[in-house]
This record gives structure tokens, C-alpha cells and sequence, in this order.
């Protein structure tokens, strides 16, 4: 199938400002599907409120747009519910991490087989430039006039702290490479995230005078190195892209399953 | 072959109820004095390949209840107070999204933490207005455990039938006090199954088109029907739209499915009514104190009757109305500061002859405590 076809065409053109990096998300994964050669009658796709949660609006999946923070626990029920289904869940930085972060680490405890895409533009894009729990210090927002003093989460160690069974990271600059890390996160048999670091020309450049899209594109090209490079060891404040985690351990619906055959047997 | 009988809380009685139902799918988190009902059902759920999920919190779990719906199951959750008020929000996505669920909220004191262990009746005017927006719903309640059974399958039902949430507002005492619960035989109740659509795969489908009697036929989630739902304002495929006619259409949409139908969905007891001069409503448990004291004073020859709503919401306004039109005084019979009264005030033709008879100290109201209220109300002093 082409692109295309996963496309609700009718419903664009879509929502996002010029020089947004969610379409270039939208795309990764849907290249990434396309790979996978899923049926699209077995996605489902949840999200929560904001620019990002857009996202399920235009693919051609069974698709729930929800309320704020909350997507992880949506989708928890479709999959226990339908433990055959793909669950894909997209997600911005301030809906997974400070409204929805306690859905977040649940999620990731249970290691339910679910697909966690975090679109990280350290920014409330869709109330107009507030900052987020991934904005990190000395940042300018709408609600920080004197710059931030609030640190930042690392998704990624937050991620494995919590029990995800698979985490990594991308940007919206190395298209390729998120598109794989995607399909490899869809792949995995397990709670897993993909944090996506992506720009908000709008209100973060903006704010922060970083410059319109491609110079914050540019950026996400100067600031990461592969996970595990020497460039890293020579400048501690790269931050690394990669496959951070990659392990097997028991699936909740599976378990569920097995929990079932044990109570249908204690009751003979 | 002889009835099943049990010795049972009205949890239980509850539990029985979902699952004769159709109760496959259960995500709860604990709260007194809801407890066993997720208890319970983490024991016979998984027993016959249900899904029973502790979730994280309560807004987790309104949220899990309302994705399995989407995939075809009969879905529950339980909570008490502190917990119906976290669900608030994601209560309102099922109203707009127009998705089948019960939530029961077993009444606890409150405000806030209130006293988890004692019974009221503080939530009547939450389950109607607690979520945000111009909006319906349909609250049902029980004063005994075969009633608590029947009005739970009802729940269902009602849900099915009109794609809503439906709220099971019970309390303290009615879940935890013990008592007799005859087991209905499969068939014996009538049980609804969702409507699924009959369009083929192909066809468009539209999830939000009403069929002429108003009823949406469902599609679920990972059948050959893709469509978007959402809690935003939307159009017949379930697309978010900011056009007026449509923002119109919907609201009326979902409040008129339900208010239009208060005399259809309108469950209730009626005791010793034909020629009471003095009439007590109530509703839960304290309506089993009124009914002691309505056949105590029956048999001391005084004319009283008691109209037992278990539809609380929407209001039966009719049936109030007619049940009241002959009497001297209309005497309301609650365990809070007076939730029903207002409604009850507008229903019928003197308002100025209603009152109220409540508790809110936390103990169950008593006969003795209706009678002394009605003492005064007549003029009799206690």
C-alpha cells in the first residue's frame, strides 16, 4: 500500500503550523506501518489533547482521540480488551509526562504491549507556548517571563526506571532513523517508548529565539550524537539517539492469559 | 430444580447483577465501601475469561472501562465520594462520545474524605451535574439486594439501549448490610445486547448518524468499520466540527435522548399511594425506613404512602406529580441537605407543601426520625 493509504485524505489539510515536526512523526510512523505490513483494520491509534493527539485524526485506523493525559489508560483497556490489536498512542511532552505521567509509569510498569510515541517540542503548543515538565531550566514560555527554574525529566531514564521494556529516542531531523526506531518499537512485545525530539518554530523558537524551523531542524542535528559515540564522551551535553533499552520480560495481556487458565482451573 | 439463594452485601448483590448482564470487562481501583465490589469481581471475572484490571487511580479506570467498550464488552467500574469526583471529566467523554458503561459510586459522607465508613446520600446532585456542559444522564439507585440486582441488570440495559453512561448511585448502608438475594434463573430477566451495525464492510459507516428511532448502531474497535471518536464536538463520522448547526444538533442530540425519555426510563415503587393524604419520597436506603414507618402508621389507621424512585435522574417528574396531586404533604426522605427536594419542589402542583426529612450526622436515618420530622411538620410538636 502507498502512504497514502493510510491517509484520511478528507481530513487535511491538517491542523499544524508551518515548520511543525509533527507531520514529519506522522509520516516516520506511517512509512514505519507501511513496513510492517499491518492490516489497518488491527491499529488502533489513542491519543490525549494537544498539537500531537492531533495525529489520530488522519490516519486511517480505528482512531480515539480522548481527554487530556489520560491516552495510556484508554488504550490499556482496548488492549486487555483486545490483547490481538496494535495499540500505537502518540503523545506530547506535557500530555504523557506532566498531566498523564502517572498513567505513563503505570503503563510502563504493566509492560502492556503498547506503543508510546512521545512528540517532544518542550512546549504546550496548542494553549500558545507554555512550558512543559520537559522544557528544562532557563527556558522562556508564556508562564515563565523570567525563565524557567524547573528541571527537566529524561523520558528515556524515567522510561526504564518505570519498567519499559523497550526505549528510544529520535529526532525530526534523522527521518530514516525515527521511522525505524518506530517500526522497531511497534515490533517489540512489550511497553514500549519512542521519544522524538521535534520543533515548535511557533511558540519555542519563538520564545527562545532559536530561528524558524529548519534552524531548530538544525539544531536537533548538533545537539545529538549516536547513543554510545565518542562524540558524547568529548561533549557531555550531546544528547544521545539510539535504542537506549531492548529487553524481553512477561507481557501483561499474556500474563493476563495465563492468569485466566489458572483461575478456570482452580475452579474444576 | 430450586432458586439459588444467597446471604449476601448489596456489593455482592450487585456483582450478580453486572454479570448476569453480561459484566465482562471491570477496571476498578479501591475505595470504601466499594471495595468488594472489585473484590469480587477480581475472583469471578478471570473465572469465566473476563478482564478485571486494578488500575492506577479512578480516572484510569473510567478511562480503561470506556476503550474496552469500544472493542464490544459490557463494561463496569466502582467507587465511592472521592473517587466519582476524579472520574468527573472522563464521565463527560463517555456522554459525548456516546460510549455504553456503568459506574456505580457507593455514597459515603463527604465532602472530601468526608467519613469513608458511614452512609449518605451527598452525591444525587454530583451524578447529575458533576461533569462539565449542558449534558444528560441517567442515575439509577436500589433500597434491597434483590432490587440492587434487578436495577444493576436495568443499568446495562439502559446503557446499551442508549449508548450512555449510566451512574448506579448506592449507598453505604444498602452495600454493606446483609440479607436475602434470590438468584434470577438465565432468561428470567430481560437483558439488552448491543446493537451492532448492519453496513457492510465497504460501506461507509457513520458512527454518529442516528437511525430514525434515534438509536446509533455501534461498529467495534478493530472490526472492519474505522472511525475516529472523540470527546470534541463532532459530526456524523465522529470529526470535530465548530459548525453551529452541527454544535446545536449535538447537544440536542444527547440531551434529548435521554430528557424525552424520563417516562420510559422512569423505575419506581409505589406503597399504600391510592388514598395517601401524606406522601414520603425517598430513595436507597433510607426509602426502607420510610416504608417501615409508612405500614407502621398504616396499621394506626393514618394515611400514609411512600413513592420510591429508583430512576433518579432524569427526575420522573410525572410520575411525582400525579403521585402527589392528591396529597396534604409531600415529604421528602433523604440523607443529605436536601439534593431531590429542589426537583421534587418543581414537580408538583404545591410546592409549598413539600418538605424535607434527612440526617446528615452520618447515621442512618430511622423511622422514628421520619416520624418526628412529620410531627412537626403537622403541627404536632415531637
Amino acid at each position: 500500500m502507498a502512504v497514502k493509504d493510510y491517509l484520511r485524505e478528507r481530513f487535511f489539510p491538517h491542523l499544524w503550523c508551518p515548520g511543525c515536526g509533527h507531520g514529519e512523526v506522522l509520516g516516520g510512523l506511517i512509512r514505519a506501518i507501511e513496513r510492517l505490513g499491518l492490516r489497518k483494520n488491527d491499529i488502533v491509534m489513542v491519543s490525549g489533547i494537544g498539537c500531537s493527539s492531533r495525529i489520530v485524526g488522519y490516519v486511517d485506523f480505528h482512531t480515539m482521540h480522548t481527554i487530556h493525559g489520560r491516552a495510556l489508560a484508554f488504550a490499556t483497556g482496548v488492549k486487555l480488551a483486545r490483547p490481538e490489536l496494535t495499540l500505537i498512542v502518540p503523545m506530547g511532552d506535557g500530555d504523557a509526562l506532566a498531566i498523564g505521567g502517572n498513567h505513563f509509569i503505570h503503563a510502563a510498569r504493566r509492560n502492556i504491549d503498547i506503543t508510546a510515541i512521545v512528540m517532544n517540542n518542550r512546549i504546550y503548543g496548542m494553549t500558545g507556548g507554555q512550558f512543559s515538565p520537559l522544557s528544562g531550566v532557563n527556558v522562556s514560555a508564556t508562564t515563565a517571563p523570567f525563565r524557567t527554574i524547573d528541571k527537566s525529566f529524561d523520558i528515556v531514564e524515567l522510561s526504564r526506571a518505570a519498567g519499559a521494556t523497550f526505549v528510544a529516542r529520535s529526532t525530526t531531523y534523522h527521518a530514516q532513523h525515527l521511522s525505524e526506531v518506530i517500526e522497531k518499537a511497534i515490533r517489540h512485545k512489550g511497553f514500549s517508548v519512542v521519544e522524538v525530539l521535534t520543533q515548535c518554530p511557533t511558540y519555542f523558537g519563538r520564545k527562545n529565539r532559536i530561528g524558524d524551523a529548519p534552524e531548530m531542524v538544525k539544531w536537533l542535528k548538533d545537539h545529538t550524537t549516536p547513543v554510545g559515540s565518542k562524540a558524547k564522551q568529548e561533549n557531555p551535553e550531546l544528547i544521545e539517539r539510539g535504542v537506549f533499552v531492548d529487553i524481553e520480560a512477561p507481557e501483561y495481556c499474556e500474563e493476563y492469559g495465563r492468569m485466566v487458565e489458572r483461575a478456570m482451573g482452580g475452579r474444576r | 430444580m430450586g432458586k439459588t439463594v444467597r446471604f449476601v452485601q448489596g456489593n455482592e448483590a450487585c456483582v450478580e447483577g453486572a454479570l448476569y448482564a453480561g459484566l465482562n470487562f471491570y477496571a476498578g481501583y479501591p475505595i470504601t465501601p466499594s471495595t468488594e465490589i472489585a473484590e469480587l469481581l477480581s475472583l469471578k471475572l478471570p473465572q469465566r475469561g473476563g478482564k478485571f484490571i486494578q488500575m492506577e487511580d479512578e480516572i484510569a479506570s473510567l478511562c480503561a472501562i470506556i476503550g474496552a467498550s469500544l472493542t464490544g464488552c459490557k463494561v463496569m467500574t466502582a467507587t465511592s465520594g472521592p473517587g466519582f469526583s476524579l472520574m468527573q471529566e472522563a464521565l463527560g467523554y463517555a456522554v459525548m462520545a456516546e460510549i455504553p458503561c456503568v459506574i456505580v459510586d457507593v455514597q459515603r459522607g463527604g465532602p472530601s474524605t468526608g467519613i469513608p465508613t458511614h452512609v449518605s446520600q451527598g452525591d444525587v446532585n454530583q451524578a447529575r451535574w458533576g461533569t462539565h456542559g449542558d449534558h444528560a444522564i441517567i442515575t439509577l439507585t436500589a433500597s434491597n439486594h434483590q432490587d440492587v440486582f434487578a436495577i444493576t441488570v436495568e443499568a446495562f440495559n439502559l446503557s446499551e439501549t442508549y449508548r450512555t453512561p449510566v451512574i448506579l448511585l448506592f449507598d453505604e448502608v444498602v452495600a454493606h448490610m446483609r440479607e436475602k438475594l434470590v438468584l434470577p434463573e438465565p432468561g428470567e430477566l430481560h437483558t439488552v445486547e448491543r446493537l451492532k451495525t448492519a453496513v457492510k464492510e465497504g460501506v461507509d459507516y457513520h458512527p454518529y448518524l442516528p437511525r430514525e428511532d434515534g438509536r446509533l448502531p455501534m461498529s467495534d474497535f478493530g472490526g472492519v468499520h474505522r472511525y475516529n471518536v472523540t470527546g470534541l464536538v463532532h459530526d456524523m463520522w465522529g470529526f470535530p466540527s465548530t459548525e453551529p448547526r452541527v454544535v446545536h444538533g449535538l447537544l440536542r442530540h444527547l440531551v434529548d435522548k435521554i430528557e424525552n425519555r424520563a417516562h420510559e426510563l422512569a423505575r419506581f415503587k409505589e406503597f399504600h399511594l391510592d388514598d395517601a393524604d401524606i406522601v414520603l419520597i425517598s430513595y436507597g436506603s433510607s426509602a426502607r425506613s420510610a416504608l417501615h414507618l409508612v405500614e407502621e402508621r398504616r396499621r394506626r389507621g393514618e394515611r400514609l404512602g411512600l413513592l420510591e424512585l429508583q430512576t433518579l435522574w432524569p427526575l420522573p417528574a410525572d410520575v411525582v406529580r400525579t403521585r402527589c396531586s392528591r396529597a396534604r404533604a409531600v415529604v421528602v426522605v433523604e440523607m443529605n441537605m436536601g439534593q431531590l427536594l429542589p426537583s421534587v419542589k418543581l414537580a408538583v402542583e404545591r410546592p409549598d407543601r413539600v418538605f424535607l426529612a434527612n440526617r446528615i450526622d452520618g447515621v442512618f436515618i430511622t423511622p422514628a426520625d421520619i416520624h418526628n420530622i412529620l410531627r412537626i411538620i403537622q403541627g404536632k410538636g415531637v
